[in-house]
């Protein structure tokens, strides 16, 4: 559980207080990157050549999770053509914890359809970026948000490579973070598929321990290396991620972002994180001396002025 | 008020007034007017009517913000959480405000007691720009009632914005503890102003980690979006360091700027002192500045080629990037250079105006201009710009009516 030590390196670290305890354990803090995530962890290998665009699943999570009726019913296609600001295509929302997405792609004979929803990260960034500790990644693999400790700084917004934390900013007094929370309390929790997976007509997505999907999903390439292109989006993506991809067309084509990199996003705060410690240690004995010195060229001068 | 002074009116400066009797804390408050003099200034000031418009509409809006929730004043965006609040309001008041710990280290550690006159503006520069910053932080915060809920009730001592929650509320009692003696002598508490004498060291000390570290961890805030801040104005490795020295020579620019708007609009309350000596620190402050600059423009430069971002300059985003650093930090640093040689120093504050300007386009930039640059552009909603405007209304209110008041612009006349 390389984890746990590394989190409470950072815990010292930061804190301030066991900043000299923290210091002979800086050798932890750079093996951020390493941890594979919970060994049991369930995940969601996503088929995207399969998906048909129904939006079955949204209407299933929308019940699920009580969600606000929609704008438009989940049977309108025209949510496909919408376009959010700059152009881009629909996203998550405060009201949708999921939304499927339409590509054209030229030379493909239907357009591609892509579910978003949180991938529930391995070492999420939303998390590592929290300061009031709001989430927690299950053993089950899900990433879960506490409403009533949130602040509302929405740093998580901002850290989440994939663009999912929706905030309800219409709400004046209880504004919080909304997100797909793999429906882990009413199903994953007990073994359970999501139920945007149980609901889909075309067994587009296959809930399993994230390490046999990563198997089926290498299988399936193989098997038919004509009908995929040969990655599986989130095997290694920013640490890897619960929720897995399949697809026949380049996944930077299709709004995947590719230059994610395999760490960690807080992997990239770990440089900081490092200094935290030597400032903490150094700095007072360091100024003290300096404070001492300019005292003693002070008395120097008063000596001489004497003489 | 300057131009009451012309006419003969002495400000406070002791606790006596000129007839041998004591001020009393409403007539100090007054500044020793009379009530209806006192109205009569406020209301001949053009600047105050600026004021009020600014409330006029202002205050409503404010108001409506925590009635109507954030969606009424900003455009509720997922992509762009952080607007103008936290881009102006924490990332760029914040550096504005280092100069609090700089003039401690330089008067209380250095032992440069010759920048004495300048130090307590420094310390006030510093304590209210913090304020304000929580003020700002406060109005941005989707829950803002639960302000403490990082200090007491639910911890992530792991993520930088704790490191910064608490280092802000630690570093703000200190700077109110070093501004105590300023406050005890205008009321008259010697013990007050003897008690933090003894542990003025330990303040200044613990001002500068408490400095070092979250000037850096507003920059480090920013890695965790190593995707989506430009690369010319993202680096894993360095960006906390750009912040933290950017914040060195903003600091002292914008001590610089508010001591050069003192010297304009409120002359009157300066003494002797303050004003004899200003010129030859605001060269001082120009030559540290300077320091701060090279040392900032260098790290720049590392920072571009350490990620190899070289090919980003010939994009329109590098244009951007170039004119940042050419009009916010390689102009003042020349200015400031040929400042310090000349001993000029109207040079000098020219120069402080350029670098506020270049650190406030270079917090923006990070924040909200190159931010998800490759999505699109978030223009602020009219309501928040609003906001920002008010509420920084509100921190020049305060500034002023402090310094018309307090021993800052001058010195205290104690009497037996
Ligand atoms: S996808 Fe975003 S919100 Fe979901 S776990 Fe990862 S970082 Fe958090
Ligand atoms: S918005 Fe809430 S959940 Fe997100 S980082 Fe801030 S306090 Fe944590
Ligand atoms: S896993 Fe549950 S919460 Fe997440 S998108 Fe599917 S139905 Fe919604």
């Amino acid at each position: 559980m390389k984890m746990f030590n590394r989190r409470s390196f950072l815990k010292g670290g930061l804190a301030g207080g066991a900043a000299i305890a923290a210091v002979g354990t800086s050798k932890q803090a750079e093996a951020a990157g390493s941890f594979g995530g919970y060994p049991d962890s369930m995940g969601v290998l996503v088929d995207l050549t399969k998906c048909v665009g129904c939006r079955t699943c949204e209407a299933a999570c929308n019940k699920e999770q009580g969600l606000p009726a929609p704008d438009k019913s989940f049977d309108d296609p025209s949510v496909f053509e919408e376009k959010r600001e700059g152009g881009l295509p629909r996203r998550t929302t405060e009201k949708a914890y999921t939304v499927v997405q339409k590509y054209d792609v030229p030379g493909r004979e239907h357009p591609l359809f892509r579910k978003v929803q949180c991938n529930h990260c391995n070492e999420p960034a939303c998390l590592t970026s929290c300061f009031v500790n709001a989430y927690k990644k299950t053993p089950e693999g899900a990433v879960m948000y506490d409403p009533t400790v949130c602040v509302g700084c929405r740093t998580c917004m901002v850290a989440c490579p994939f663009y999912i934390p929706a905030y309800s900013y219409s709400s004046a007094i209880n504004p919080v973070v909304k997100k797909c929370i793999m429906c882990y309390d009413t199903r994953l929790k007990f073994g359970k598929p999501p139920a945007c997976v149980e609901a889909c007509p075309q067994e587009v997505m296959t809930f399993g321990k994230r390490k046999d999907l990563l198997k089926l999903a290498h299988q399936r390439i193989s098997e038919k290396p004509d009908a995929y292109v040969d990655h599986v989006y989130g095997e290694t993506e920013v640490g890897g991620t619960a929720w897995m991809y399949l697809s026949d067309v380049p996944f930077d084509k299709i709004g995947y972002d590719t230059h994610l990199g395999d760490q960690p996003i807080i992997s990239y705060v770990k440089e900081f994180l490092a200094v935290v410690p030597m400032v903490l240690t150094i700095w007072p004995a360091l100024f003290t001396g300096f404070h001492l010195l300019s005292n003693r060229k002070d008395a120097l001068k008063n000596e001489e002025n004497k003489s | 008020m300057n131009s009451l002074q012309s006419k003969g009116f002495a400000p406070v400066v002791s606790h006596l007034k000129k007839d041998g009797r004591e001020w009393t804390v409403k007539e100090k408050i007054m500044l020793g007017l009379s009530p209806k003099e006192y109205w009569a200034v406020q209301l001949r000031n053009p600047f105050n009517w600026v004021l009020w418009a600014i409330y006029a509409v202002g205050l409503p809006i404010l108001v409506g913000r925590f009635i109507f929730g954030l969606g009424w004043v900003t455009h509720s965006s997922y992509d762009y959480p952080w607007g103008l609040f936290l881009g102006w309001g924490l990332f760029t008041m914040v550096p504005l405000s280092a100069s609090g710990f700089m003039m401690g280290t330089t008067v209380e550690l250095f032992g440069r007691k010759d920048f004495k006159p300048i130090e307590r503006l420094g310390l006030l520069n510093g304590l209210l720009g913090y304020l304000f910053a929580v003020m700002f932080l406060q109005v941005d915060l989707g829950q803002p009632w639960r302000l403490i809920y990082p200090m007491f009730v639910s911890l992530g001592p792991a993520a930088v914005l704790f490191l910064v929650a608490w280092h802000v509320a630690t570093y703000l009692s200190c700077q109110v503890a070093e501004l105590v003696p300023a406050f005890a002598e205008w009321m008259g508490f010697p013990k007050a102003k003897q008690a933090i004498k003894k542990i003025v060291l330990g303040l200044t000390i613990a001002g500068i980690i408490l400095s070092t570290l979250h000037q850096g961890a507003l920059g480090a805030l920013f890695t965790y979006a190593p995707g989506k801040v430009h690369p010319l104005w993202y680096s894993s490795s360095f960006q906390w360091f750009q912040f933290f020295v950017s914040a060195v020579f903003a600091g002292l620019s914008m001590l610089i700027v508010v001591s050069t708007l003192t010297k304009w609009f409120m002359r009157w309350r300066c003494d002797e002192n303050y004003l004899n000596n200003l010129s030859k620190l605001t060269l001082g402050l120009a030559k540290g500045a300077s320091l701060a600059l090279i040392t900032y423009l260098v790290i720049k430069i590392i920072g571009v080629a350490h990620d190899n971002d070289w090919q980003y300059l010939a994009s329109g985003w590098g244009a951007w990037f170039m004119f940042e650093m050419v009009v916010g930090v390689i102009l003042p640093l020349i200015f400031y250079t040929m400042a310090v040689r000349n001993s000029n120093a109207s040079l000098a504050r020219f120069s402080a105006f350029l670098a506020v300007f270049g650190l406030a386009l270079n917090r923006l930039n990070t924040a909200l201009i190159t931010f998800n640059w490759q999505l699109y552009q978030e223009i602020p909603h009219w309501r928040e710009l609003v906001i920002v405007v008010t509420v920084y209304a509100t921190y020049i209110v305060v500034y002023r009516a402090v310094l018309a008041r307090m021993p800052i612009l001058y010195t205290w006349k104690e009497n037996k």
